[in-house]
C-alpha cells in the first residue's frame, strides 16, 4: 500500500522532515481508524497530528473564544438546574409528602434517580482504571471527559439520598457521630454501608481526576505565561478592567498545576501513583455498585431480595455509563472542530462494542432472575416478576391479572436488551448517528431498570390491602430535571475551562513518542510501518 | 539562592548565578541516548524534561525505583485497619448494639466500610506522596524563567544539568550535551531574568 499511515507522516513532521502530502484516507478504513488488517496497529490520533498540534486542539478550546452555541447552551442548561434547586428548596420546606410517594411506595423516583446517576458514573472509573491496566491505549482520547462525567454524575446521584431523608438538616447522622441518646450509627446496615461507599468514590475520583489533570494545567500556565512573555499588553478580561486574561490564566492554572515542570524524576513517581490509583480504582468501582445493589439485595421483598443484584448492577452501570459517554461525546464530536482526529470511528466503535457486550451480560440478568424465580419455588417471587413486571394486558384474558407496570418493564427490555444488538453489524457499529440514538435508549432503559426494580417491586409487597400504584408529582419530575441540567451544566462549563483530553497521555501514545520509534530516513520503503510501541 | 556545592560557584558573564546548563534534543530516541551518556558521566543533579512520561527513560536516566507503593500500602492497610477498629469499638464497645439478633462482636458486616476507608487513605497516599516526593507543590523554580524551557509543556525535550553537580563544570557539561546531540545549549541563571520586570503594567 502506498497510502503512508497518519503516524509515520507526523512523526517525520517532528523530526523536522518535509510533510509528506496527506493521502486522503482509504475509504474502507472510515476516517483512517478502521483498520482491520491483524498485525497493522490502528492510529489513535488522525490528520498527521504531531505533539504541537495535539497541544493547540486541546488548549485551543480552552483558549480561544467559545463557540456561539455554548453560552446560549449554558444558560438553558443552567435555567434547569436552577429550576430544579428551587424545587428542591421547596421541598425541603414542605416536605416529601410533595413527591408522589405513598404507605407502599416510600421509595420511588429519588432512589431511581439516585441509582441511575451513580450507575453512569462508573464508566469514567472504568475507563481509567480497568482499561489502564488492561493497556488499553484507545482510552486516551476519551478517559478525561468521562472522568469528568463521572464526578458529575456522583454530584447528582448524591443529592437525591441527601434530600430524600425528609429531614434534610439531619444528614449528618449519615456520618460516623454519635446521636443525641449516645448511640451511633448502625454499621450493619447495607445504607451506611452505601454512604462511605458512594463518598469514597466520589472523593477518590475527584482525586484521579485532578492528579490526571496536573500536567495539563501546567501546559496551559506555560502557554498563557509564554503568551504574556510575548506581549504582556494581550487581552483584558472586561474592556476596561486592566487584568490580562493570560495574566488570570497563569495565576489559576500554575496554582493547580502546582508548579509542574515535566521532569522525568517526576514523571517516574506520578506514573507509579497513577498506576497504583488504577489499581485500587477497580476493586472500588466494583465495590460501589456492589454495595448499591446490597441496599436493595439484603432485604426480604421478593424482586430485591436476589444474589445476582452485585454482577448484575456492575454491569449495568458500565453499560449505562458508555452510553452516556457516547451520548456526551458524539455531539463534541461534530461541534468541536478537529476533535474528530482524536476520537476516531474506531473510539466509537470499541464503546459500541462495551455497550454491546454489557447489554448482553444485563440481558442474561434479567432472564436469570426468572429462571431463579421459578427454580426457588418462591411463589412471592414468582408472583412479583410475572404480576408486578412482566405480562401486559393484551398477552392475558379478559378479566385477568395483568402486571400494571408492563409498560416499564418492557421499555426497559426494548432499549437495553433488544436495541444494543445492532451494535452486531459493522456498519451501523461505526455509524456516529447510529450509536447516538442507540445510547439514548439505553440511557432511558437503564433509568426505566431502576424504576422497575424499585417501584414496581414496592407497590405490591405483602398484603393486598396495602397495595398501591406510584405517580410522579411535578416536583418529581422538576427535580430528576433539574439533576440532568446541573449533569450538562457541569460538563459543558468543564469543556469550556479545563483540558477535555488528556494531553500528556494522549501524546504518549503517539507513535513518535516511543525511543524505539526512528523517522524513515527518506520515506521510501517505511511507507506503512507503524512504529513501535 | 545559594546552592549546597562542593565546587566553584559560576556565574553568567553578567555576574548572575547559574543555576544549570539546558539542551534540546529532537527525537525521544535522541534523548533516551543523550541521558544515558550523562548518566555514565557520573552527574548525579541533572533531570529530563518531557511533555509526556516517556517509556523506558527513567532506567536511562538511572533512577531507582519509587518507594512509593511501599508506603502507599502501608497507610492504605492502617486505614483499613483505623476503620475496622472505627465500627468495632461504637458497636460492640462504647454502646453494644444488637442488629438482626447478631452478636455485637460480629465482624462480617465491617469489611465493605473497612474495604473503602482503605482504598480512601491509600488514595490520598497516592496523590499526597507522589506531591511530597516530587517536592511539589513548588510554584517556583529557575527553569520555569526560562523562555525556551516554557516549550517543554508541548512537545520539547530537554535536558538540563545543575550548577550545584560536583561534576559540572561549564565547559565540560556543555560539550557533554553537545556531542550527546544536543543543540540550544544555553545557561540558565538563578535570579529572575531583567525582561521579566520590563513592560508588564505594573
Amino acid at each position: 500500500m502506498s497510502v503512508m499511515h497518519p503516524d509515520e507522516a507526523s512523526a517525520r513532521r517532528l523530526a523536522g522532515l518535509a510533510a509528506a502530502p496527506s493521502a486522503p484516507p482509504d475509504p474502507s478504513h472510515g476516517d483512517g481508524s478502521l483498520v482491520d488488517e491483524p498485525g497493522k496497529r490502528a492510529p489513535l490520533v488522525l490528520g498527521n497530528r504531531s505533539f504541537g498540534d495535539v497541544t493547540n486542539i486541546v488548549c485551543g478550546y480552552i483558549e480561544n473564544k467559545p463557540a456561539r452555541w455554548w453560552l446560549p447552551a449554558v444558560m438553558f442548561t443552567g435555567s434547569i438546574a436552577g429550576l430544579g434547586g428551587l424545587f428542591i428548596g421547596y421541598l425541603v420546606i414542605t416536605g416529601i409528602g410533595t413527591w408522589g410517594l405513598n404507605n407502599q411506595v416510600d421509595w420511588a423516583w429519588d432512589i431511581t434517580n439516585f441509582v441511575f446517576w451513580i450507575g453512569i458514573g462508573h464508566a469514567g472509573t472504568l475507563i481509567s482504571a480497568i482499561l489502564c491496566l488492561l493497556k488499553q491505549k484507545w482510552r486516551t482520547a476519551i478517559n478525561r471527559s468521562a472522568e469528568a462525567m463521572t464526578i458529575f454524575a456522583v454530584i447528582c446521584a448524591a443529592t437525591f439520598p441527601g434530600i430524600h431523608i425528609g429531614r434534610q438538616w439531619m444528614a449528618w447522622m449519615l456520618f460516623p457521630i454519635p446521636n443525641a441518646n449516645a448511640i451511633w450509627p448502625n454499621f450493619r446496615s447495607p445504607l451506611l454501608w452505601d454512604v462511605f461507599a458512594v463518598s469514597t468514590y466520589g472523593t477518590v475520583s475527584l482525586l484521579f481526576w485532578y492528579m490526571g489533570m496536573i500536567p495539563d494545567m501546567a501546559t496551559l500556565r506555560d502557554r498563557a505565561d509564554a503568551r504574556m512573555r510575548r506581549n504582556p499588553n494581550g487581552a483584558t478580561i472586561l474592556p476596561f478592567v486592566p487584568i490580562r486574561i493570560d495574566r488570570v490564566r497563569t495565576f489559576i492554572y500554575g496554582f493547580l498545576a502546582l508548579g509542574w515542570r515535566f521532569s522525568a524524576r517526576h514523571w517516574h513517581r506520578y506514573e507509579a501513583a497513577y498506576l497504583v490509583l488504577a489499581g485500587i480504582s477497580t476493586p472500588l468501582v466494583l465495590s460501589v455498585h456492589s454495595i448499591v445493589s446490597f441496599d436493595f439485595a439484603t432485604s426480604i421483598l421478593p424482586g430485591w431480595h436476589t444474589t445476582i443484584f452485585p454482577p448484575y448492577f456492575v454491569a449495568g452501570a458500565i453499560f449505562g455509563g458508555f452510553a452516556m459517554v457516547l451520548l456526551l461525546l458524539i455531539p463534541f464530536r461534530v461541534l468541536f472542530p478537529y476533535m474528530r482526529d482524536l476520537i476516531t470511528l474506531r473510539h466509537l466503535e470499541n464503546m459500541s462494542k462495551i455497550v454491546l457486550a454489557t447489554g448482553m451480560m444485563v440481558g442474561f440478568a434479567y432472564g436469570m432472575e426468572f429462571f431463579i424465580a421459578w427454580y426457588s419455588g418462591s411463589k412471592y417471587e414468582q408472583e412479583a416478576f410475572l404480576y408486578n413486571r412482566l405480562l401486559p394486558p393484551f398477552f392475558v384474558g379478559e378479566g385477568e391479572r395483568f402486571a400494571p407496570y408492563w409498560w416499564a418493564y418492557w421499555s426497559m427490555i426494548g432499549c437495553n436488551v433488544l436495541s444494543p444488538q445492532v451494535f452486531w453489524f459493522k456498519a451501523l457499529r461505526r455509524n456516529p448517528l447510529v450509536i447516538f440514538i442507540v445510547s439514548f435508549l439505553v440511557t432511558i432503559g437503564m433509568w426505566f431498570e431502576r424504576f422497575v426494580i424499585i417501584v414496581t417491586s414496592l407497590h405490591r409487597a405483602f398484603l393486598p390491602g396495602e397495595w398501591h400504584m406510584f405517580h410522579p408529582t411535578l416536583v418529581d419530575i422538576a427535580i430528576f430535571v433539574g439533576s440532568c441540567g446541573v449533569f450538562l451544566t457541569l460538563f459543558l462549563l468543564f469543556a469550556r475551562y479545563l483540558p477535555m483530553f488528556a494531553i500528556a497521555e494522549l501524546k504518549a501514545v503517539m507513535p513518535q513518542a516511543s525511543p524505539h520509534h526512528h523517522p524513515p530516513e527518506s520515506g521510501s520503503g517505511h511507507g506503512t510501518t507503524t512504529g513501535g510501541h | 539562592m545559594a546552592r549546597h556545592s562542593s565546587g566553584p560557584i559560576y556565574t553568567t558573564e553578567a555576574g548572575v548565578p547559574v543555576y544549570g546548563i539546558i539542551a534540546e534534543y529532537t527525537t525521544p530516541a535522541d534523548l533516551y541516548r543523550a541521558a544515558e551518556m550523562v548518566r555514565d558521566a557520573g552527574y548525579s543533579r541533572w533531570d529530563v524534561y518531557t511533555p509526556f512520561p516517556i517509556h523506558g527513560l527513567d532506567e536511562a536516566m538511572g533512577i531507582r525505583r519509587t518507594r512509593l507503593p511501599v508506603l502507599i500500602a502501608c497507610i492504605g492497610l492502617t486505614g483499613a485497619g483505623l476503620g475496622f477498629l472505627m465500627q468495632y469499638w461504637m458497636t460492640a464497645v462504647d454502646y453494644k448494639m444488637v442488629v438482626q439478633g447478631k452478636d455485637p462482636t460480629s465482624w462480617e458486616a465491617y469489611i465493605p466500610i473497612t474495604f473503602e476507608l482503605g482504598i480512601l487513605s491509600a488514595a490520598f497516599t497516592a496523590i499526597l506522596g507522589m506531591l511530597a516526593f516530587n517536592k511539589l507543590p513548588m510554584w517556583n523554580n529557575p527553569l520555569l524563567r526560562k523562555d525556551r524551557f516554557l516549550r517543554c509543556s508541548d512537545d520539547r525535550l530537554m535536558i538540563c544539568i545543575e550548577a550545584s553537580d560536583e561534576r559540572f563544570d561549564q565547559e565540560k557539561t556543555r560539550h557533554l550535551l553537545e556531542a550527546a546531540g544536543g543543540t540550544n545549549v544555553d545557561l540558565v541563571e538563578e535570579e529572575p531574568e531583567k525582561v521579566k520586570t520590563e513592560g508588564t503594567g505594573h
